[in-house]
């Protein structure tokens, strides 16, 4: 027989986390730390409100780009919290979670050859999704000393003449770095100037700790060279539901939704009526979650500073990405030696690209009890480790 | 000084938290939260700290009523007086003054169901203000002070997660 697979989906390597997911699963009673996802449930009323357009029988296709209801709604609410003006009738498109918009964007963009930069570490899927859609992937790398915060400086080395679309992932997974209108200002000059499009996962801007979050597509000049996507699964502890959004330009959002149209059809009809009534109702439980958060980040960022691992400060998503490489393990020994010897599961950085080498990513998805626990046994590890050593 | 709504708020959930993580968790240092408890107990906004205990699993017996009083107030001391009068007992956990249909709502902890009707007999209903009790009792506990007692909803999220 032939081999029908495509060469290049042959030679694109499984996610980093998949690996280290297959060895957890092995084991009992392991006390993780490793998700990525929220761990309160999606709240009552948006549940109910599911349940309620099932009853009614509402289980049919919506419009490709989605429920009109749901994208008006959208609209006054990206208005609301990031002054960000788009027409549902033309600019939104529900999406299969957010990253289906990023596959969408990247499909619709790039040309064979284009230049997709990507800022690392950062979500598994932009590169690959770049690489499918035949552009090439350009891992820019961030620094621990800038709070992993992206700069012009950090750019400029890989500006090419091919370079054509910049991800612009925060706040940011793993590494919690957020970014503001002072930290933008110059790379949307740079951007403007390099004739760039920017795609700008905002999927965690609600879990912003230093203040509000700012969008890029806010700042002068990038609202027309800016794709912002974002989601319900964060904010609104909605991962299953699968149910994320895109807004920007009209040219682009169009050619996205003629292959949305052609591929997915359009995102589930209950989830959109749930999500109608999360961004009707759903503020007080967003804050009372980030609050919760906000508690639980300072109290791991303090137990990991106690252990002595240096992690910054993480400002925003849910996540502490802290520096294991002073233990002289590198991030995937010191992950797996964790889980065989005190059955804590934590992420390995370079599962995030190969510049998070030499740290882990630590979710604080969790109880405060949880974390003591699950920390104070990797505290107990990093001393075993650093009296072992020679 | 920390936004004292939000010490309340953590401290309501969870009132054996101690000083040292609070003082993490909400940013400042241990003594400003120590005086800012101890203040906040002085002004009894903080005025108790409980356990709550699920009696019937610890099988205790223990039976709860509910009591909806009609009452009639009294010149210049409007409801005061008489709830004062009924809140003095032992027996009574908790009285409310109510909007609608009834004045005040008490709630009754005995033993046993015929504990509290005698209780509601002999020393409630025949306080001079009262025109009338209706007494109901709690047959199954779902939900107390914002904790579901049985919850069924387990983590089920993967071990590992992007």
């Amino acid at each position: 027989m032939r081999d029908f697979i495509r060469r290049s989906v042959k030679e694109m390597p499984p996610s980093g986390i998949r690996r280290f997911f297959n060895l957890a699963s092995e084991m009992k009673n392991v006390l993780s730390l490793g998700v990525g996802e929220p761990d309160f449930p999606t709240p009552w009323n948006i549940r109910e409100e599911a349940i309620y357009n099932l009853q009614q029988g509402r289980t049919v296709y919506t419009a490709n780009a989605g429920l009109l209801s749901l994208r008006r709604e959208l609209s006054h609410y990206v208005q609301r919290k990031y002054e960000l003006a788009y027409d549902p009738a033309t600019q939104i498109l529900i999406t299969v979670g957010g990253s289906e918009a990023i596959d969408l964007a990247l499909r619709a963009m790039v040309e064979n050859g284009d230049e997709v930069l990507i800022p690392e570490p950062s979500f598994v899927s932009y590169k690959p999704c770049a690489q499918m859609a035949g552009g090439v992937a350009v891992p820019v790398p961030l620094r621990a000393e800038n709070d992993f915060k992206l700069t012009v400086e950090d750019l400029e080395p890989y500006l090419t003449d091919r370079t054509k679309i910049l991800v612009f992932p925060f706040p940011g997974n793993p590494t919690g770095a957020t970014m503001h209108r002072k930290d933008m200002e110059e790379i949307c000059e740079l951007v403007r100037e390099r004739d760039l499009f920017v795609i700008s996962d905002e999927i965690y801007a609600e879990l912003t700790f230093d203040g509000r979050h700012e969008s890029i597509a806010a700042m002068p000049g990038m609202y027309e060279r800016t794709l912002v996507i974002n989601g319900f699964s964060k904010a609104f502890s909605m991962t299953g539901w699968r149910l994320g959004y895109a807004c920007g330009p009209a040219w682009l959002v169009e050619q996205m939704t003629k292959i949305h149209q052609f591929a997915i059809m359009c995102a589930p009809t209950t989830s959109q009526y749930a999500a109608i009534e999360a961004l009707r109702n759903g503020d007080k439980a967003v804050e009372e979650m980030r609050n919760e958060y906000n508690r639980r980040r300072r109290l791991v960022v303090q137990m990991l500073r106690d252990i002595g691992l240096p992690c910054g400060d993480p400002s925003g998503a849910f996540y502490v990405f802290p520096d294991i490489s002073g233990t002289g393990l590198s991030s995937e020994d010191f992950c797996q030696q964790l889980l065989m010897q005190k059955k804590v599961a934590v992420v390995p950085g370079d599962a995030f690209g190969a510049c998070g080498a030499g740290h882990v990513r630590i979710s604080y998805a969790y109880s405060t009890e949880r974390l003591k626990e699950a920390l104070g046994r990797m505290g107990e590890f990093v001393r075993e480790v650093s009296a072992n050593r020679p | 000084m920390v936004d004292s709504h939000e010490l309340l708020e953590v401290m309501e959930k969870n009132s054996r938290i101690s000083i040292k993580d609070l003082a993490v968790m909400l940013d400042e240092n241990e003594e400003g939260i120590a005086d800012q408890l101890a203040q906040l107990e002085r002004e009894k906004i903080i005025f108790g700290y409980h356990t709550m205990i699920n009696w019937d699993k610890a099988r205790v017996d223990r039976v709860t009523a509910l009591i909806e009083v009609r009452v009639t107030p009294q010149r210049g001391e409007g409801f005061d007086t008489i709830a004062q009068n009924i809140y003095r007992f032992e027996e009574v956990s908790a009285v409310y003054l109510m909007s609608g249909a009834f004045d005040l709502t008490v709630i009754v902890e005995g033993r046993t169901m015929k504990e509290v009707a005698l209780f509601v007999a002999q020393r409630l209903a025949p306080i001079d203000q009262v025109l009338s009790t209706s007494t109901h009792f709690v047959l199954k506990r779902y939900k107390d002070h914002g904790v579901i007692l049985e919850d069924r909803e387990s983590d089920e999220r993967m071990i590992v997660s992007p």
